[in-house]
């Protein structure tokens, strides 16, 4: 009985920091520009491309096998703060004044253009860099095994929604990002530069997702329409959180991580539907996710 | 007089030459669909693509081998019109429509997804457009109501599951509990309806211990795999191609399932290049029929295998075999159904009368179109299991199962097939 909540509990936990570092950069792209990045998934996508040809050099130059690490974690910046500004500045800071759902349109748009560019670039083969996750081994509970990158990603997953609460929590640049959530015209008033706060955003948001696809990499096959099955799930789980909440996209990543285990364990049938079943149980009571962000009303 | 005579003959003969040269010089309008982009492009589109533009260009070259050695159809030049098969099914028919309407193709050879075959069937016959369905599996093609022009040149996927299960058989006489891990859609749970069906039959005291169903391009395998390494099944089988294939090889292999379990991996030709150091010795490896490694040694399988890596520096995969079978059956039934018409370019009734009980070998051995009216072909399957040998794949322990094993007679759906014993007619 022990074995089988230990079971549930792993995989739960696995599955919900993985969901969270999909997630996350989607959420604080929507929360700071109130825009639903629809190319999130490409750039989750583009992380893991760049993060399949930075490993694969590193292993090819035989550089030290530790540093595999660091060597994702790079690949993920570059991809999120070279491509993330470049559209922001060059697409996206035109179209802010237009209503929400043109936005949404562009990054639909940009998320077709992306998957081909990436196909473009990278080819339609597959890459594999099992590598980082094989170098760590496997750990026992009980019968059974898992992989020691489950603790990694765990880590990765708390280093990363901790390291995002102290910068908006803690840090000067943090107060203003938090202000500009609450009202961007009132922020822009009081000498906040709105733009400069919008491209840094847009930047971290891409390399989240950067980070999520290049942390994923080693444990997948990186081929066309990787991004494609992401965007969904990271919709689902911020919609759930409610939009543009950090504590909000935790929690449901762990809620939908650990029902999505227990229905793997038990009731196998229900996993298709699950994730989005554990989305519109909480949207019927609460209609703006789990943690909504209270809105002032302008008058 | 005779000079005369002599001169109306020639002028005749001249005539019906330069008739005959005109009509031949006419290319044949061929139709290839496939997956060019998405994540079936790799395993599958592309291979399947790449064969296609091979044989083209050997048939109009005139260079392939006895019986595929007529340049181009019947003389006739081929021109290949190729599209995408990506996009909604509803897409998918559009673009059937606007090759067989606009683009004035002669013939059709295409379509991986069995959504799409189901949703082409019936606009091919409305159309009365002559469609060889390459890859696709489902035996529903031609057991929900008879087809004129829609032909398979390859076997459907109940020999995948049924030729799977009696490859267990054979190698371990006694299992008593298997579970499966498939992709949630038309494929996978047709593939594990059949599976489970005939490993009732051949093991009939076996238990099914877990069916895990995720969904199509899940990709994250994790919690899976912990549920069929605790369910301790002495067989796991799995339809899973492609991206979600290898990614549950990375993320099972280093977990210790292939120790506890023998894992069947039903596509798994698919995977075996790529990751061969990373599939276990021991794996139960098919090519959904006698294709890939598994196909039989023959003169032609040589000169197509040669033909195919010196030109894309990879040996063919299953569906290029599939590819490759379904034009060189259409090539033969063209050239059957133009020989019975005198010569002339047959229509697509003539065609597809040709095409009917065909029988045709491929590099892939023989196969002949045996079973709804011969609409359906049928062949041997095969399946192996993976050793890697100098840093390569390889398979041993093959086995191949005749025809009459792995389909079911002409007449009998194969759920009713499955479940009556698997008899043979």
């Amino acid at each position: 009985m022990i074995d089988q909540i230990m079971m549930v509990l792993i995989d739960g936990i696995n599955y919900s920091a993985w969901l969270f570092l999909a997630a996350v950069g989607l959420t604080l792209i929507y929360g700071v520009m109130k825009i639903v990045n629809v190319a999130h998934g490409s750039f989750y996508a583009l992380g893991a491309y760049m993060a399949a040809s930075v490993v694969g050099a590193w292993v090819t130059l035989d550089y030290p096998p530790y540093l595999y690490y660091l060597a994702l974690f790079v690949a993920a910046l570059i991809s999120g703060f070279t491509v993330g500004p470049l559209v922001e500045r060059v697409l996206l800071r035109y179209q802010y004044e237009k209503d929400e759902v043109v936005i949404l349109l562009i990054t639909y748009a940009l998320f077709l253009v992306m998957e081909d560019v990436i196909k473009l670039i990278w080819g339609v083969n597959p890459y594999f860099i099992v590598e980082p996750y094989a170098y760590l081994g496997n750990f026992s509970v009980g019968d059974m095994t898992y992989p020691n990158y489950y603790i990694l990603m765990f880590g990765l997953a708390i280093t990363v929604g901790l390291a995002l609460t102290f910068v908006l929590k803690k840090t000067h640049f943090g107060r203003m990002l938090v202000s500009v959530i609450h009202d961007r015209e009132i922020s822009a008033a009081m000498g906040i530069d709105v733009g400069k706060i919008f491209v840094v955003t847009f930047g971290v948001g891409c390399a989240l997702a950067g980070i999520a696809g290049a942390f994923t990499a080693p444990t997948i096959s990186v081929s066309p329409g990787l991004g494609v099955e992401v965007i969904v799930l990271s919709f689902a789980v911020v919609v759930t959180g409610g939009l543009g909440s950090l504590p909000g996209v935790a929690l449901a990543a762990i809620i939908m991580g650990l029902v999505r285990a227990f229905c793997i364990h038990y009731i196998p049938h229900l996993e298709l539907f699950v994730i989005f079943g554990v989305m519109a149980l909480v949207l019927a009571f609460r209609p703006r996710g789990l943690f909504s962000l209270a809105e002032a009303r302008k008058i | 007089m005779k000079f005369t005579k002599a001169l109306l003959a020639g002028l005749v003969s001249g005539l019906a030459l330069t008739s005959v040269h005109a009509q031949n010089e006419e290319p044949i309008n061929l139709g290839i669909v496939t997956f060019l982009s998405g994540p079936a492009a790799s395993p599958f589109g592309v291979p399947a693509r790449n064969a296609a533009e091979l044989l083209i260009q050997e048939f109009n070259a005139g260079t392939a081998p006895a019986p595929y050695n007529q340049k181009g159809f019947g003389g006739s030049p081929i021109k290949m019109t190729i599209i995408d098969e990506a996009g909604s099914s509803t897409s998918v028919v559009t673009e059937f429509r606007n090759l067989v309407q606009r683009d004035k193709v002669d013939l059709i050879v295409g379509y991986i997804s069995s959504g799409n075959c189901l949703a082409i069937a019936p606009v091919a016959e409305e159309l009365k457009a002559v469609t060889f369905l390459f890859d696709c599996g489902t035996p529903r093609i031609f057991e929900e109501g008879a087809k004129n022009y829609v032909f398979r040149a390859v076997n459907h996927a109940t020999a995948d599951s049924v030729g799977a299960a009696r490859y267990l058989k054979a190698q371990k006489p006694d299992v008593k509990n298997f579970g499966g891990i498939n992709q949630n859609y038309a494929w996978g749970q047709d593939s594990w309806k059949d599976f489970s069906g005939a490993m009732e039959v051949l093991y009939p005291e076996s238990k099914v211990t877990t069916s895990q169903m995720p969904k199509l391009f899940a990709g994250q395998y994790s919690g899976e795999i912990s549920a069929l390494m605790a369910s301790r099944s002495e067989v796991v089988h799995t339809s899973f191609w492609g991206g979600d294939l290898e990614a549950f090889i990375l993320q099972s292999a280093p977990r210790g399932l292939y120790k506890n379990s023998d894992v069947v991996l039903v596509a798994g030709e698919t995977a075996m290049y790529r990751l061969a150091n990373r599939i276990p010795d021991g794996t139960v490896i098919g090519a959904r029929g006698p294709y890939g490694v598994l196909a039989p040694e023959s003169a032609l399988n040589t000169w197509f295998r040669e033909k195919f890596t010196d030109r894309y520096n990879v040996p063919p995969n299953y569906t290029a075999y599939q590819m490759a079978h379904s034009i060189m059956a259409a090539k033969l039934g063209y050239e059957k159904a133009m020989a019975a018409n005198g010569g002339k370019k047959p229509d697509s009734d003539q065609i597809a009368a040709a095409v009917r009980g065909l029988e045709y070998e491929g590099p892939g051995g023989i196969h002949k179109f045996a079973l709804s009216n011969g609409h359906q072909a049928v062949s041997e399957t095969a399946y192996g299991r993976s050793k890697l040998v100098n840093g390569e794949m390889t398979l041993v322990d093959v086995m191949r199962f005749p025809a009459e094993q792995v389909m079911p007679p002409d007449g009998v759906k194969s759920s009713d097939w499955i479940a009556g014993g698997m008899k043979s007619k």
